[in-house]
């Protein structure tokens, strides 16, 4: 009990310095602020009038991918400040300290989290001030936060993953950046219909979209297909508990190279 | 093993990667109090050695004990006791210096991180700068917060690999004086140098890592002792000349490099010596075509008695 209760406390130093350090940093700033706002204007204003999906506005339609593309982004801050903990000494510095080393990462996947949940709400504000209005019924804002963190916990591990595998910080980055072009992939942007064929098929079999469409559902007060949103679920459930255990794992062979 | 006297025990310590051997028998013991340098070159297995000690990775044979607690079955307990400055310097720049402690107090489950911290701060005479973020200080003043996140939790077994390099004479000698004091605190140092100067200032006990095993360990005066204090080299017209100078000149320590015809004499660096030799040489009517001073580096030296003892049985390198 004790110790679990050490575990959640060194879990919050640890966040808490990551948090620290994205402030500080004018990069992670950059892309965990600005972009994310300039993305909804962007797609918006230079798509809105060229895309047409049925029933509803193309503000609307694209919310939550871009809530999906930002937390990709943010994940991919994540697996580069990995990476850099690891090549710093710093990581190795932690690791002879008496803590448990998973704490190192479950901290860095915590200010992930919240650091993409400010990034969503900068999305959200866009979204509203540009017409988006979403259906306030609480299921529907409970599916979509649901969802919306089990992607960013499923992403951020997976960026972890990436971030002690790579050599290098550039790498950690190229990497992780293949998970920003996922949700291009998927229906978050354009219908999945009007993907060419091949990519058709792998939009309709990849994580992103149930996600994202049981989020689009949820946030228009619409109901959700039951199956779509078992498979999101599954999708963001498995990717944690694959990912976590696997990340854990690397780090303890990677620091004791 | 005395668990209150000896704080570091190390027994025939191996570890290879892939099929490279970087530690073959390393075997050495620290008296609690003291402070031991391990100095070798680079690749000689000096972080190695460290990196088994601190539990980051475990040795493939040997045993190794850090106040009784074995290194490979009981990491946890050993973490408690020591602490490690890598050789790069390990901190977050873009946090203050008072951060930096922070985190590390809170690490280390203090009841009050903060007054850990202010104190660490003055003792490091860093309390001016310590609201300012690390990045904006100079190389000396984040060495010297490396160590003294190093020291929160107070660890009574410091590691400190390589705590010079790439320092400024200046900071080099500040760190030589935080490093004594530690030790007269009452703690057991270990670090890695690669200066012979360094060790000799600072530390109780030398042992010298050469690919991977020890080759002479002691106090400085003993291994100077053990050092030859100067070498010279002749060089002669033929391999004949070679030949019967390296028996004349059979009392002291030499080396023959006959590609080059040459020989070098390990002294004891006065000039009398040299007297002596260019006497044997003259009676022997052995003329010389080319004469010089070397200022043997310990690389040198060391390298040169290895090939000693394996060409001549001469094991003068031992203790």
């Amino acid at each position: 009990m004790e110790k679990t209760k050490r575990n959640y406390r060194d879990t919050l130093t640890i966040a808490w310095r990551c948090l620290l350090l994205s402030c500080r940093n004018p990069e992670t700033f950059l892309t965990s602020i600005l972009l994310p706002a300039l993305m909804m204007l962007l797609f918006v204003s230079l798509f809105g009038s060229l895309i047409h999906v049925g029933g509803t506005s193309y503000t609307a339609y694209i919310v939550p991918g871009v809530l999906i593309q930002c937390a990709a982004q943010g994940s991919s801050t994540t697996a580069i400040m990995i990476n850099q903990d690891i090549t710093s000494g710093i990581m190795s510095r932690f690791a002879t300290l008496p803590i448990r080393r998973r704490t190192l990462l479950s901290g860095h996947v915590l200010e992930a989290y919240g650091r993409s949940l400010v990034t969503s709400a900068v999305v959200l504000l866009i979204a509203l001030l540009m017409g988006f209005r979403p259906a306030l019924s609480l299921p529907g804002l409970g599916i979509s936060f649901l969802l919306l963190s089990g992607m960013i916990l499923a992403l951020s591990w997976l960026s972890a993953t990436v971030g002690i595998l790579s050599k290098s910080a550039q790498g950690a980055s190229s990497l992780s950046s293949l998970a920003i072009i996922l949700p291009y992939l998927s229906s978050g942007f354009v219908p999945a219909e009007h993907l060419p064929p091949l990519l058709r098929t792998f939009a309709r079999y990849q994580p992103m979209t149930p996600v994202i469409d049981s989020m689009r559902a949820a946030l228009a007060g619409a109901p959700t297909d039951a199956g779509t949103l078992a498979a999101a679920l599954i999708w963001c459930a498995f990717l944690t508990v694959v990912f976590y255990p696997v990340s854990v794992l690397a780090m303890q062979k990677r620091l004791s190279r | 093993m005395e668990k209150t006297d000896v704080s570091i025990f190390v027994s025939s310590l191996k570890k290879s990667y892939k099929d490279k051997e970087i530690l073959k028998d390393v075997t050495f013991s620290v008296p609690t109090g003291t402070i031991y340098a391990l100095l070798g070159s680079n690749g000689a297995g000096k972080t190695t050695t460290i990196r088994i000690l601190t539990t980051q990775i475990r040795p493939d044979g040997g045993t190794a004990h850090i106040q009784g607690f074995d290194v490979a079955k009981e990491p946890e307990k050993v973490h408690r006791v020591i602490s490690l400055t890598g050789q790069f310097s390990a901190l977050d720049e873009s946090l203050t210096g008072m951060e930096n402690l922070l985190i590390m107090g809170r690490l280390h489950h203090l009841s009050a991180p903060e007054k850990s911290a202010v104190r660490l701060l003055e003792y490091f005479d860093l309390s001016a700068s310590s609201s300012r973020r690390v990045s904006s200080w100079s190389g000396g003043m984040k060495r010297k917060l490396d160590i003294a996140m190093s020291l929160v939790g107070s660890p009574s077994v410091l590691f400190l690999d390589e705590p010079t390099t790439g320092l400024d004479p200046q900071s080099r000698l500040a760190m030589w004086q935080i490093v004594r004091r530690l030790r007269d605190g009452g703690m057991t140092v270990l670090l890695t140098t690669q200066y012979l100067e360094e060790a000799e200032q600072l530390a109780d006990q030398i042992g010298i890592l050469h690919r991977g095993r020890i080759l002479a360990q002691g106090t400085p005066s003993q291994l100077k002792s053990l050092l030859p204090q100067g070498a010279v080299r002749f060089t002669f017209r033929d391999q004949e000349d070679l030949r019967c100078a390296a028996f004349l000149l059979g009392k002291w320590q030499t080396s023959s490099h006959p590609a080059e015809c040459a020989l070098t004499v390990f002294t004891d660096g006065r000039a009398d010596t040299l007297r002596e030799l260019f006497r044997h040489l003259r009676e022997g009517h052995i003329s010389v075509r080319k004469f010089s001073e070397l200022s043997p580096s310990l690389e040198d030296v060391f390298l040169t008695m290895i090939k000693e003892e394996k060409s001549y049985g001469k094991n003068k390198a031992k203790l």
